[in-house]
């Protein structure tokens, strides 16, 4: 036994290889470094970076409710999770009640846009292992949940949905059948994907026993989300410290057993079957009320009340021009995201733009599970782990 | 979150196992924070996590400016049998921006912690990899400050290539 680390030594030979930034397989513009001895990966560095856009830096200069639509953009794929995060912990630092109709319509929101990014996940994660219809397939029902939020919200990205305090808008006439219609054809397309995925030999030699990584490292590491409920912890914050109503709902937390990149792959699988029976139970059970606090210190007044309201009128000039005041303080609050814990950390100085704002995205710290999770295995099982790590480089960047 | 006797309690605990170490307990919206000596943050992690805090959810600077001691960074600790959390904060002097690490503590401290050196300057010493993560290795400064001016560098033209740092010779 030598004291040399694992792949150095006069009897081996280390190939340094440079994979990305601009890579269809890293999801993003992620580097990666790996060294390599033959096929066989002994260790990898992520370098990261390439899509800093500063906008923790930049939420710092914009007043609370414009805050919204930059922080939508750190994580482009779960813009409904960022919003809510921010705007929970604003909701905090002001001690706002937000009206039961507008958690369940968030609830609603957040979940479609669970399944959209899983779909994303899927698709693209499929196409990696060479299956290439799937790509097609995923992506047909994710542009149903994107016509959803466009009816909704007007916008089928980077919606601007969550407001502080509730929701900018009750869903319109006709959402609720089309929702009802996708919600019915949903567990079918995901029965299918299973058709197609689960019984591919292809697919499964790929991700069966590959990459695993224990719970106890997992959890030093800070991992958390699906691939943490892969390797057999069933901690989830919907279920753990409820937030939004999600103590109404009936669901299931799906847990793998061993923590391979299978068991990530169906942990996530399930999470589609799961959420869609959260948003059928949100919509059947959708309360009566208003969508956004009725507290005019923080939303906008009804645009119908400014033609006969002095006060209506004030309000909205106030609230347009200076924004709300949020009382000082520092909060954080954590969220349940397709990828993991979300937690937003503001701190409020008293005035009306926030001092702080940090994100603590689950994809940049998931990231740092790639090099325990891929040493000593082979470089295609690298492609594999990093599609079933499934990173936003949006969100790791920020 | 535990209710304001626990934190007491807790932060009385370590004030006996260490003397000199808490430097002040806040409840504030139901979240629970003691405020550390920058010296002593490894042992009260540790204590910590003798009490079931033994998750590292978060790990963030923040500036405080034009306060001194200016520049802060933030543990929160979460007790996943529980469902509870502690955040624990230290602030480190500006001129002196020194903070032992926790990544021998919490392997999955390393990126975070490089991220607070990144944007506010704060020095992990004990960090074995210590080098900016999301701006380039080559930028001077530290962008999150509350005194870095929001619009950055100016942009380079011809008339004002002279003044980049990094300008071609």
């Amino acid at each position: 036994m030598s004291a040399e680390p694992a792949g150095y030594g006069p009897t081996h030979e280390l190939l340094t290889l440079n994979i990305g930034p601009h890579h269809p397989a890293t999801h993003g513009v992620l580097r990666l470094i790996a060294t390599l001895e033959g096929e066989v990966v002994r260790d990898i560095k992520p370098i990261i970076g390439y899509v800093h856009t500063g906008i923790e830096k930049t939420a710092e200069d914009k007043s609370y409710w414009k805050v919204i639509p930059v922080v939508e953009r750190m994580d482009y794929l779960s813009y409904y999770f960022n919003a809510m995060a921010f705007c929970g912990a604003v909701e905090t630092l002001l001690e706002l009640e937000v009206p039961p109709r507008a958690q369940y319509l968030r609830v609603i929101h957040l979940e479609l846009n669970r399944i959209m990014s899983h779909l994303v996940w899927l698709g693209t994660s499929a196409l990696d292992l060479g299956a290439m219809s799937m790509f097609w397939y995923c992506f047909r029902e994710r542009e149903q949940i994107l016509d959803l939020f466009e009816m909704s919200s007007g916008q089928r990205m980077h919606t601007r949905y969550i407001q502080v305090g509730g929701v900018i808008e009750d869903i319109p006439r006709g959402f609720a059948n089309r929702l009802e219609k996708f919600l019915n054809v949903m567990p079918t397309r995901a029965d299918q994907y299973a058709d197609l995925l689960e019984k591919n030999e292809i697919l499964l030699a790929r991700l069966r026993g590959t990459c695993p990584l224990d719970e106890q490292t997992l959890l030093s590491l800070g991992v958390t989300g699906p691939l943490l409920r892969a390797a057999g912890n069933p901690w989830d914050l919907r279920k753990a410290a409820p937030y939004s109503s999600y103590d109404h709902f009936d669901f299931k937390i799906p847990v793998g057993t061993v923590g391979d990149n299978y068991d990530r792959f169906r942990v996530r699988h399930a999470e589609l079957y799961e959420s869609t029976k959260i948003i059928r139970q949100a919509l059947d059970g959708l309360p009566e009320g208003p969508y956004i606090t009725t507290d005019r210190k923080v939303a906008l007044p009804p645009r119908h009340e400014l033609a006969t309201s002095m006060e209506a009128l004030i309000h909205h000039f106030k609230l347009v021009t200076e924004g709300f005041r949020v009382p000082a303080g520092e909060v954080y609050y954590p969220i349940e995201s397709p990828r993991g814990e979300l937690g937003c950390f503001v701190r409020s100085d008293g005035s009306a733009k926030p001092a702080r704002v940090h994100m603590r995205d689950p994809s940049f710290v998931n990231l740092q599970a790639t090099a325990p999770m891929v040493r000593d295995s082979y470089i295609a099982d690298l492609i594999a782990t990093l599609a079933m790590i499934d990173p936003v480089l949006g969100g790791v960047d920020r | 979150m535990p209710d304001a006797t626990g934190l007491e309690l807790i932060a009385q605990e370590l004030r006996d196992t260490d003397p000199g170490s808490v430097i002040g307990t806040l409840m504030f919206r139901g979240q629970a924070t003691i405020e550390v000596d920058p010296a002593h943050v490894r042992t009260a992690l540790k204590h910590l996590g003798g009490k079931g805090y033994t998750f590292l959810a978060s790990l963030h600077g923040c500036d405080y400016y034009p306060d001194e001691p200016r520049l802060g960074v933030h543990y929160v600790m979460l007790d996943m049998k529980e469902v509870d959390r502690v955040t624990v904060k230290a602030r480190v002097r500006v001129a002196e921006p020194r903070i032992p690490s926790v990544v021998d503590m919490f392997p999955g401290a390393d990126y975070p912690e490089r991220e607070a050196y990144d944007m506010f300057g704060v020095e992990f010493e004990g960090h074995p990899d210590l080098r900016r993560i999301l701006m380039p290795e080559d930028y001077e400064g530290f962008p999150q400050r509350r005194d870095f001016p929001l619009g950055g560098e100016p942009v380079l033209f011809t008339y004002n290539e002279e003044q980049s740092y990094g300008r071609y010779q």
